[in-house]
């Protein structure tokens, strides 16, 4: 996973609440067995019209903000699937960082697994960078992970929370797994209980 | 005695592993199921780091995002979803992972087979890379949707790094009145609470009208939470519970089974628990629902009518609202049982049971479909279709018309070919109705199985009640 230390880039306007994963990425491109490529079908249905042409009118389609690294959304951003094409897409496009008033659950766990830092704001914070950003490329906000703060165009500053857990693993691209797997000795302890307490839990394949 | 505590607690606490200071947890995972969709990535992560699937006898594979849903011997045409079936395949042989194959009669959706086979299992943790893993709930297991570095994580650790969520209880008091079911229920708790409502919480579902369902019903109220935000829901589990699962394959047996039963008498919360939010309905109240717009929670009673969005004082609900109203092609003040529907969808993990399969067909038995709709019957898994053949129910759906297809996730979320075209109305007994959900410019009402069929029988929104 790449480190999240410093961003500083476009941000893109999305004034929509309940921005569901089915608009981020829609099923049919699913199909893949990879991570990658997905970013040319970020936001399909509203990218482009049915016959595969650019959607003049969609924000990433207009010039000032094909760059965006950073998005401002409405309330929910992410309900729906737990496809984690959702932030792979998002990724793919460039986008590193979200910002919106609240997420949902699964989403936001899924964007600090690639990399990308989803910021959960008050409306009255999310409406002043969705100004911001409305101001395309001659406005850049700059994310600053460590000092948790974020600096608007203008130099004004906002700060915001971060769990300390997440924050440690996106500034140093830390792999989850790796992580857990020290823990080995507590697993396999845990097991040895369980196997004891509640032995019918342990698992047992189906018959073929 | 210690603290009163929620029966999410005591699951939590029985499975912690680790904690760190900062109150991050490693909880650990007793089942896991994989579907093609979610998982070549993680096996692909496995294989990348020489990485080997902790527990495989603890997996369960199987196809169904992808399957075609009609006759089976052609084969998958779509290449791409071919080459994802055949990727599941390959990476169970390769990890050891049980894997249940397209012609197996126990294949159907993951959520659907996991009870059937008695995979599930009360007080235990369940994941699934689906969000829809919330179904497993019912039976008072913890159950919820990972994403896929959280599949690979779960593969490889059997564990899964979490924080604990906070405890919503949601009682539906008193008795349904007839025609109305367990999806209405759900709807209207959504309705109620909104989309985003249970976000951060995981919500038990108690009260009259909850331990009045059936196991299939209470599935229908679980597998929904995630449409209110929560990624889990739970049902204290009972006797009900216990008589679904008695004798299932994977369900403990003898001894073992008495011990489990003795156990999970004691999963249910107790007296005096306190829960960060209550939500109290009157089932009395509550009449067959139906949604109007692209989100689960723009939710009415089939009795209502299109709502106004001029009426709504929130500005950014308000532009939801119009651009909802704009994509479905529906006018304000419309009454719900005068709009028109095309294609009618029963089936996916929310109503493709044998309960939902006889509710729709108690309808659909000596009628006919409208000659404007074409209607779907989709079974949730393989075991489903055999019970409802077995019952009569197929002859009752194709003499009134109904197409009787294959076992698969199908028009719930059309990945397969199962799909609307652009503009095309569906009632659909599935749980989204997102833009572009069954197909680009598609048009989905979420209603339960017996309206989905009475809608097919008068080729628009219909209170079944009226039937």
């Amino acid at each position: 996973m790449e480190k999240f230390t410093v961003l500083t880039g476009v941000a893109a306007p999305l004034p929509l609440i309940n921005v569901d994963t089915d608009m981020i990425i829609p099923k049919q491109f699913l199909k893949t067995i990879k991570r990658t490529g997905l970013g040319k079908n970020l936001f399909d249905e509203m990218r482009y019209t049915a016959d595969g042409a650019e959607n003049p009118d969609f924000v990433l389609n207009k010039a000032a903000w094909r760059g965006a690294t950073i998005l401002v959304a409405g309330a929910n951003f992410g309900c729906g699937s737990s496809r984690e094409h959702a932030p792979w897409a998002l990724l793919d496009f460039g986008i590193r960082c979200i910002i919106a008033p609240s997420f949902a659950d699964i989403f936001f766990n899924n964007c600090f697994k690639n990399g990308i830092l989803p910021i959960v704001l008050p409306q009255e914070e999310v409406d002043k960078l969705m100004d911001d950003a409305e101001r395309g490329a001659n406005a850049t906000v700059t994310v600053d992970l460590e000092n948790q703060i974020i600096r608007g165009p203008d130099g004004g500053t906002i700060a915001f929370e971060v769990d300390a857990f997440r924050k440690h693993c996106l500034l140093n691209g830390l792999d989850d797994i790796g992580l857990t797997l020290q823990k080995q000795e507590k697993i396999d302890g845990f097991e040895q209980t369980r196997a004891q307490q509640m032995p019918w839990l342990v698992a047992s394949r189906p018959a073929a | 005695m210690g603290k009163p505590t929620t029966l999410f607690n005591k699951i939590w606490q029985s499975h912690l592993v680790a904690t760190q200071d900062d109150g991050t947890c490693l909880i650990y995972i007793d089942r896991h199921m994989v579907h093609e969709v979610t998982s070549p990535q993680a096996f692909e992560g496995l294989r990348m780091a020489g990485r080997a699937v902790r527990h495989p006898e603890a997996t369960l594979a199987v196809a169904d995002h992808n399957v075609p849903t009609t006759d089976r011997k052609a084969g998958i045409s779509n290449p791409e979803s071919r080459l994802q079936i055949e990727t599941l395949e390959a990476n169970a042989r390769d990890f050891g992972v049980p894997y249940l194959a397209m012609d197996d009669i126990r294949q159907g959706i993951v959520h659907i087979v996991g009870p059937e086979q008695g995979f599930t299992l009360p007080g235990a943790t369940i994941v699934c890379g689906d969000s829809h893993t919330s179904t497993h709930g019912a039976f008072g297991a913890l159950a919820f949707g990972i994403g896929t570095s959280e599949v690979e994580h779960v593969l490889a650790t059997q564990t899964l790094v979490q924080k604990p969520a906070k405890d919503m209880l949601v009682r539906v008091d008193g008795q349904l009145r007839p025609g109305v079911t367990a999806k209405d229920i759900v709807l209207a708790i959504i309705g109620e609470i909104g989309t985003a409502g249970g976000t951060g919480y995981v919500i038990e579902f108690a009260g009259e009208a909850i331990r009045s369902l059936s196991m299939e019903g209470r599935m229908t109220v679980c597998n929904m939470t995630i449409e209110g935000g929560a990624r889990a829901g739970l049902i204290a589990p009972d006797d009900v519970t216990f008589e679904y699962l008695k004798g299932r394959p994977l369900a403990p047996k003898g001894a073992l089974w008495e011990a489990a039963v003795s156990w999970w008498r004691t999963l249910k919360t107790d007296e005096g628990a306190v829960f960060d939010r209550t939500v109290v309905l009157d089932a009395s109240t509550i009449e067959p629902q139906v949604t109007w717009g692209t989100s689960p929670e723009n939710v009415v009673p089939i009795t209502g009518r299109v709502p106004d969005p001029a009426a709504e004082a929130d500005p950014a609900r308000r532009a939801a609202m119009q651009r909802s109203l704009e994509y479905m092609g529906l006018e304000a003040g419309t009454p719900m049982t005068e709009i028109p529907v095309d294609r009618v969808f029963i089936g996916s993990c929310t109503n493709g049971r044998i309960e939902d399969l006889r509710a729709a067909a108690a309808i659909a038995k000596g009628r006919k479909v409208a000659a404007s709709v074409n209607a779907i019957v989709v079974p949730g898994s393989g075991l489903v279709k055999e019970q409802a053949e077995a019952e009569g129910l197929d002859e009752i759906f194709r003499e009134a018309g109904f197409e009787w297809r294959e076992p698969g996730c199908s028009m719930c979320l059309a990945m397969n070919d199962d799909k609307l075209a652009p503009g095309e109305r569906c009632a659909s007994t599935s749980n989204r109705n997102f833009e572009g959900r069954q197909g680009r410019g598609g048009r989905t009402h979420l209603v339960g199985p017996a309206m989905a069929a009475a809608a097919a029988i008068t080729g628009k929104l219909t209170d079944v009640r009226a039937l």
